[in-house]
């Protein structure tokens, strides 16, 4: 299929449905939910058209096009120097592309940046402050250049404040800070002016996971209000987080779909495991093996038990055989589910540069 | 202007915050009492002026104000404060003036500081404090000229080393262009006319003349139109690194 085939918009998707074409829905039947929120009315609040960005020689990004609506957050992912930073300092402004074009809550960000920039709140990688000035200054520095009126001033730094759990820092310097708290410094920058867009590149980046899961916590609250963009390489993140997600490599955008319609790209989706005491082994394996519908059958083995991993064609019919098999043979599974699909995997099959061990990824 | 001004605070308070600005005022003053006294000869030249304490500036401000300046740009350049900085609903030209103005206006406080010079030579004699004034003027001006060389410099690179050594050389060459050294550079292959352009880029003699009590609106629009000149070659560096 054609890399670009992969990024459909909602009405082609919904096209492509009615059609029975070849796409996404023809490998996985089961997930409906994207062409059922496409029929929802939404605001396309982030619309990105054929961006390229060029750094001399070096085609950072390539005809990049994504759309993000309201109540979206979007996972851009890819290996690190793909392109997902440049992507979001060109839809923030701060970079101009070489062509293309990002509108922002319908403006034109190239050429009315500054009332473009009023809707976004940005965290650039590793959260950069200015670490001589304590959270509170910072803040208000942030404030009055978002001009936020000085009567509703304090109320609001205060509010962020106690929001974000930075009360115990308000009065420290920045530079002082562990990771975690200038994070938050970061995050509590952003969201200051309540923008509609919010975007955050890498914002649980080294982290840890007590303060990953804070993060998360946050961006999953303001989410339904908002339009947001997370860049990650943490993959866990996108089934935490995120409601569609974008791959790029190499500049180029080669996934968009929700997590559930990129986990089912894994060979892993909806694989049937079985964990069994080994002595159950051979007997396990024969009935599952005795059955057409199985493609593939692997085996993994931790102390006395083992797990059986079969990649199934058929999910139902096939499971039901087996399992009324199993208690027929007095066999009793310590486990017995089907997975999701491992999404590691279908990035790795996905982003070219993980096939190639040796390329430069950084 | 709001805008303009929260940057200008914020920067000006950055000063402070960190050792450059009272480290920058003591040395300031130091070299300035040893320029007045030693290199001077204040009290030797038996005359109620602040003369040898105004003459020796453009060389201090040469060494100085580059020091001042460094920071502006570079320094968030190399901590990447400045995509925080460009992508706030701000114009680049908002930030470029906010930012020099806080430079300057630290410059003004630290040769505040060498008021007590003034006062003690009305008190060891009568001297004409209008040219003293005049001379604190031109001096400030002079300043602003360094300055926004220097910021303008700052923006280029994300290294403050790079960027002192860059505008020292710079001021430098603005402090000779009357010179010899640079004018011989220029004299075997440019004719006259330019040669004087050249010349008449001298801070030294737009200085002179004011803090000799002149304040010729020529040397004020001479210092005036250059700060602009740096400053928009500020905001177009600025701009040119964000690929416009």
């Amino acid at each position: 299929m054609h890399k670009a085939g992969w990024s459909l918009a909602p009405e082609e998707f919904r096209l492509c449905e009615k059609l029975g074409t070849r796409t996404l829905a023809d490998l996985n039947k089961n997930n409906i939910e994207y062409a059922k929120s496409a029929r929802k009315p939404m605001t396309t609040y982030i619309d990105v058209k054929n961006l390229s960005k060029n750094f001399e020689a070096i085609n950072a990004v390539r005809e990049i096009s994504l759309r993000v609506e309201q109540g979206e957050v979007l996972g851009f992912l890819g290996p690190n120097g793909a392109g997902k930073s440049t992507t979001m300092k060109i839809i923030t402004g701060y970079l101009t592309p070489s062509s293309g074009a990002v509108s922002i809550a319908g403006i034109n960000i190239l050429q009315d940046p500054i009332s473009a920039q009023r809707h976004i709140g940005y965290l650039p990688e590793g959260a950069p402050a200015y670490g001589e000035m304590t959270t509170y200054k910072y803040l208000d520095f942030i404030a009055s250049v978002r001009r936020i009126p000085r009567k509703n001033k304090k109320d609001r730094i205060n509010n962020i404040i106690d929001r974000i759990n930075l009360n115990s820092v308000a009065e420290r310097k920045i530079e002082d800070l562990s990771k975690g708290y200038k994070r938050r410094v970061g995050l509590a920058q952003a969201i200051i002016h309540d923008p509609d867009i919010l975007i955050m590149d890498e914002p649980t980046d080294g982290l840890d996971p007590n303060q990953k899961h804070e993060i998360r916590s946050l961006i999953r609250e303001m989410a339904p209000k908002k339009t947001i963009i997370i860049s990650t390489h943490i993959l866990e993140e996108v089934d935490a987080v995120c409601t569609s997600t974008a791959i790029i490599d190499m500049g180029e955008i080669i996934f968009t779909g929700t997590p559930r319609q990129l986990s089912a790209l894994s060979r892993y989706h909806d694989a049937l495991n079985i964990v069994v005491n080994v002595e159950d082994a051979e007997k396990t394996k024969k009935i599952i093996g005795e059955q057409s519908d199985i493609s593939k059958v692997e085996e993994i083995y931790s102390g006395n038990e083992i797990r059986i991993t079969a990649l199934l064609k058929n999910r139902k019919p096939c499971s039901d055989v087996i399992q009324a098999t199993l208690s027929r043979e007095k066999i009793l599974p310590k486990e017995y589910f089907f997975e999701k699909g491992r999404l590691d995997q279908v990035f790795r099959d996905l982003t070219s540069s993980a096939k190639d061990p040796l390329k430069e990824t950084s | 202007m709001n805008q303009t001004i929260a940057v200008f605070k914020r920067e000006l308070e950055a000063y402070f915050l960190t050792p450059v600005a009272y480290v920058f005022i003591v040395i300031f003053l130091i070299l300035n009492g040893l320029c007045t006294f030693y290199l001077g000869n204040f009290y030797e030249r038996g005359q109620a002026d602040l003369e040898p304490f105004f003459e020796l500036h453009p060389w201090l401000y040469m060494l100085l104000i580059p020091a001042v300046s460094m920071r502006l740009w570079s320094e968030e350049r190399r901590s990447g404060t400045i995509e925080l900085l460009l992508t706030l609903p701000m114009s680049t030209t908002s930030a470029v003036i906010g930012k020099f103005l806080a430079a300057w206006v630290f410059c003004t406080i630290a040769l505040m500081g060498t008021i007590p010079i003034w006062l003690s030579v009305n008190y060891l004699g009568e001297p004409d404090n209008t040219v003293i004034a005049a001379g604190y003027i031109g001096s400030l001006l002079m300043a602003g000229g360094f300055l926004s060389v220097g910021a303008c410099v700052s923006a280029l690179t994300n290294n403050q080393v790079v960027a002192f050594t860059i505008s020292f050389v710079v001021c430098f060459a603005f402090n000779l262009s009357g010179f010899p050294v640079v004018l011989d550079l220029f004299s075997t292959w440019t004719p006259q006319a330019v040669l004087e352009v050249i010349s008449s880029f001298s801070f030294l003699s737009h200085f002179e003349s004011i803090r000799k009590g002149v304040i010729d609106i020529r040397d004020i629009i001479f210092f005036g139109s250059l700060m602009a000149f740096w400053l928009y070659l500020n905001v177009v560096v600025v701009e040119l690194k964000r690929g416009k």
